[in-house]
């Protein structure tokens, strides 16, 4: 029965399947009895002339989506799928507000320094600050 | 704003910590069957020490169970004064499928551990057991009388499970 069953698409569809028993291995991969069975059950319907979504559905109505190893686009999967992409749009907005908040800082401090100079005279502790910081620079090392 | 800076990677540490915590006591090995409230797949299988085919339908009308095993299989060794005691008790028939069993084999094992079985059918190449989205031993189907699956229990049976789920479900069914 098998000597009709495209030994392509037999490799393709046993590579998307889980075996059930081991369950971190695919129909191709696995060993286990109840692999052979279902690499088998695969080869039956292909040689039946059964098209690849006709199979995977078979398998699903009686195993569950869990057969699947590329899990389906759909209501219970849909943090699956866009969970990742969530999470950079996240990161992204994090960092561009991280930024935004850098560089408004840069600019109100370019102002104050501007507006100190030119409009109103800086106060005590400023002034002090300043004379320190010029002290530290100057004191001999 | 300060607080938020604080709070923020302890939000996403109590979020990613829950999840691990809730994926602790969830067994991969449990795959939740989708043949539940569906009708059970029919079939036709040689019946063991008895001449002929057996099928489902001659179940119509009637709760059953459908219990998967194997003389190969260590934990039906378990379950089985389990099904023994729910056969004495009648509370449910109870048929059994031989999975992958050399017949020899399973009639030797019944003889040994006693026989729950109504009927036994033998499913040598598994055929069936695909059908019915079986993937180890042993497995157990509960079916109403209109030959609906309503209940799948995975792995051996429990007391617990039993009395827990199993009973008000059968006694539900039953009362219709």
């Amino acid at each position: 029965m098998s000597e009709t069953a495209d030994p392509a698409r037999l490799k393709k569809l046993s590579e998307e399947l889980r075996c059930l028993v081991c369950q971190n291995q695919t129909l191709a991969d696995s060993n286990a009895e109840l692999a052979v069975d279902l690499r088998r059950q695969v080869e039956t319907m292909i040689s039946a002339g059964r098209s690849d979504r006709e199979i995977r559905d078979y398998m699903v109505e009686r195993y569950g989506d869990f057969v699947l190893y590329r899990p389906p686009m759909q209501g219970n999967t849909l943090a699956l799928w866009l969970g990742p992409f969530a999470m950079l749009a996240g990161g992204g907005l994090i960092w561009w507000l991280v930024q935004r908040r850098s560089h408004l800082a840069a600019q109100a401090s370019l102002a104050d320094r501007g507006s100190a100079q030119v409009s109103a005279p800086p106060d005590q502790a400023e002034l002090n600050n300043r004379r320190d910081r010029a002290r530290d620079l100057l004191r001999p090392r | 704003m300060k607080t938020l800076r604080f709070l923020i990677p302890v939000a996403i540490f109590a979020t990613i910590g829950w999840f691990l915590l809730k994926g602790l006591d969830r067994d991969p090995r449990q795959v939740p069957s989708p043949l539940i409230n569906k009708p059970a797949p029919a079939f036709s299988l040689p019946q063991l020490e008895q001449a002929g085919n057996w099928s489902p339908d001659s179940m119509r009308g009637q709760v059953w169970l459908l219990n998967v095993w194997g003389s190969w299989c260590a934990a039906c060794v378990i379950e089985h004064p389990l099904l023994n005691q729910l056969a004495e008790n009648k509370v449910v028939p109870i048929v059994g499928l031989a999975w992958k069993d050399v017949p020899d084999n399973s009639i030797a094992w019944l003889r040994k551990y006693g026989n729950p079985y109504s009927v036994v059918v033998t499913d040598r190449a598994g055929q069936v057991a695909i059908d019915w989205g079986v993937y180890g031993a042993p497995e157990t189907f509960l079916i109403d009388q209109q030959g609906v699956i309503r209940y799948k229990q995975i792995g051996p049976f429990t007391p617990e499970i039993i009395r827990d789920e199993l009973l008000p479900m059968v006694r539900k069914l039953q009362s219709r």
